[in-house]
């Protein structure tokens, strides 16, 4: 049965990773001048989770056979992971700066490129292919009888995309255990909310006829982020359940008071004063347990 | 020297889209790893249907969702390594799954290996069931090496020399019952590199795919008229041959294209490019299908209705001439 004993040391350690990594998030976004601030935001705490405690994952060898795979779906969101991935000592942020978009010497940009950066697992931007890959990945994993489990993050917005349920009934009809989503579920998309553009609910009740197990829950709230990961079952190659689904509900802008819930923080750049004004608003937002 | 060719077609009546599933099985026999996906049309009495039986653990099928089964080859071939053969109806691989083949395949750089059947008009169904896109299509997206097999012989040559190439790759076959063009399947064969297949010296015609059977048959009738035509098989639309095409041009003062194709963006526009890029200032004419949603009949009758078959190749041909 599930454990629900999270080690309360370890998500108060990953709350203060989280809130470096908006820091350097938001400092990152400034200095290249263009970014994705809304969503990078909101998944800052499945990402942080996922890199420095649950996913199998070693920085120095990106390239791990045996490595969890994690596939970026939602591809715009590329600053966070490149954020994480230079707090992990695989690149310095002046470099990614000095690299970013830089016609032929460009490591990094907006949609990452897993032949530009190691720890790339699949190119993205175009949404919607993040989950039939994901779906190949696990197959794969479990063809070979590899341990290794394929996480895929996919935004809600995305979801709108047909592709996603082509994989949704794929995976559930070939019973991949070893697959988990993560649907970061901030309500908002490009041009306003989720439920007035193109209504994706009741997204668990969706899922579930899919043949997915379903958990939701505060993807913002570092705990709840932990026991969902912690609990998962094993991915052994063999047995054949259900895949999983954490449907992370979050905030768009998540920590920034005035990108809270504010559909235009979708994309852009921010200026220094907005910078300043973010710093201090993520500083006041922090969670002390 | 020109390949061996065969005029005794009945005899050697072939399927392409049985062959791959064929050498697929050979391979596997073989002991070679590879992964198969496929749609569900690949029938259990099949030679793919066999490989599916005796080698369940590697094949996957994706059901009537092409995007996914794209999506999720290049996931297989990330995960595993391996080469994976993905078999999808044509017309719904170029079209349907376009973005897939761009963004997952071509773009993430993966030994997957399209094969998209029922090329051409040769499903039948009319234009919902029509492959004329691809080629311009394909064309045009990097990374992508575009093969046009001639006949099932040629086929088994391409995905045999697929378990060792690099790179994102589409191999383009009809529906079978084509004939097969090369009396000895013992030639020389490379990725992108055009054959030979008969000397002349009043104007070449280069072809690809089942259309080399059907412009063999008209370099015979241009003979009885008087025509000498050298017949290049262009197997592999990209990377194109273009030393065959600059020498042609240095051989005959007229070349012909042919292909089953819209003549919009695909064999003959390639040839086109480059005649026009290097100088050419001889005779040049596209043989294809034109730019309309086409006409529906019997594969012969379609053929005849747009001038495309060994007739009409010969009297296009005849006709650039002024002969």
């Amino acid at each position: 049965m599930y454990q629900y004993n999270v080690d309360i040391e370890s998500v108060k350690e990953l709350e203060a990773k989280a809130l470096k990594i908006r820091k350097d998030l938001l400092h990152f976004i400034y200095r290249i001048g263009m970014g994705h601030l809304g969503g990078e935001l909101s998944c800052v705490d499945v990402a942080v989770a996922l890199y420095y405690k649950y996913l199998n994952y070693d920085p120095a060898n990106p390239k791990w056979e045996e490595r969890d795979r994690f596939v970026l779906s939602k591809g715009h969101c590329s600053e966070t992971f490149y954020t994480i991935y230079q707090d992990m000592g695989m690149y310095t942020m002046d470099y990614m700066v000095e690299h970013f978009e830089t016609l032929d010497t460009y490591k990094f940009g907006m949609h990452s490129n897993r032949l530009k950066v190691d720890a790339i697992e699949v190119s993205a931007g175009s949404l919607g292919h993040g989950l039939p890959i994901a779906t190949g990945l696990a197959l794969g994993a479990r063809m070979q009888k590899k341990n290794w489990r394929t996480f895929v993050l996919v935004g809600d917005g995305e979801l709108n995309e047909g592709t996603n349920w082509e994989a949704f009934m794929a995976a559930g009809h070939h019973r991949l255990g070893n697959l988990v989503a993560i649907i970061d579920k901030n309500g908002l998309q490009m041009t306003g909310h989720t439920k007035d553009v193109m209504n994706i609910d009741p997204l668990d009740k969706k899922l579930k006829a899919f043949n997915w197990d379903v958990v939701s829950i505060d993807g913002n709230d570092m705990y709840a982020v932990c026991e969902a990961l912690q609990n998962l079952p094993p991915a052994d190659p063999v047995s054949r359940r259900r895949p999983i689904a954490i449907i992370a509900n979050t905030i768009k802008g998540k920590g920034v008071d005035f990108m809270e819930n504010v559909a235009t923080w979708h994309g852009g750049g921010i200026a220094k004063e907005q910078l300043d004004q973010a710093l201090v608003s993520i500083e006041k937002n922090r969670r002390v347990r | 020297m020109p390949a061996q060719t065969t005029f005794d077609f009945d005899a050697m009546l072939s399927s392409a889209k049985e062959a791959y599933g064929e050498v697929l099985l050979e391979l596997a026999d073989e002991g070679r790893e590879f992964v198969f996906t496929y749609t569900d049309n690949v029938a259990p009495s099949t030679t793919a249907g066999a490989l599916v039986k005796k080698y369940p653990e590697r094949c996957f099928n994706f059901g009537i969702a092409e995007p996914n089964q794209v999506g999720a080859s290049a996931g297989l071939a990330l995960a595993t390594g391996l080469p994976v053969f993905s078999q999808v109806f044509g017309p719904f691989l170029s079209l349907r799954a376009a973005d897939q083949i761009h963004t997952d395949i071509a773009y993430n750089e993966v030994n997957v290996r399209l094969i998209g059947t029922h090329s051409g008009v040769t499903a039948g169904g009319g234009p919902t069931h029509n492959t004329i896109a691809d080629l311009a299509l394909y064309r045009a997206i990097p990374n992508l090496t575009i093969c046009v097999p001639a006949d099932a012989e040629q086929c088994k040559k391409f995905i045999r020399a697929s378990m060792d190439y690099q790179g994102p790759m589409v191999i383009r076959i009809d529906r079978g019952g084509s004939p097969n063009v090369y009396a000895d399947p013992g030639y020389a064969f490379e990725i992108g590199k055009a054959i030979e297949v008969t000397e002349g010296g009043d104007v070449t015609i280069i072809s690809c795919g089942s259309f080399l059977y059907w412009s063999l048959m008209a370099v015979k009738l241009l003979k009885d008229k008087g025509i000498s035509a050298r017949l290049i098989d262009m197997h592999t639309i990209k990377p194109l041959d273009l030393e065959a095409i600059d020498k042609s041009a240095k051989l005959t003062g007229a070349i012909v294209t042919v292909e089953e194709a819209s003549i919009n963006g695909g064999l003959g526009s390639a040839v086109a490019e480059r005649l026009a890029e290097t100088g050419y200032g001889g005779k040049f004419k596209r043989i294809g299908l034109p730019d309309e949603f086409l006409v529906l009949g019997h594969l012969d009758e379609v053929y005849d209705f747009y001038g495309i078959s060994a007739e009409g190749i010969a009297k296009q041909t005849a006709g650039l001439l002024g002969k």
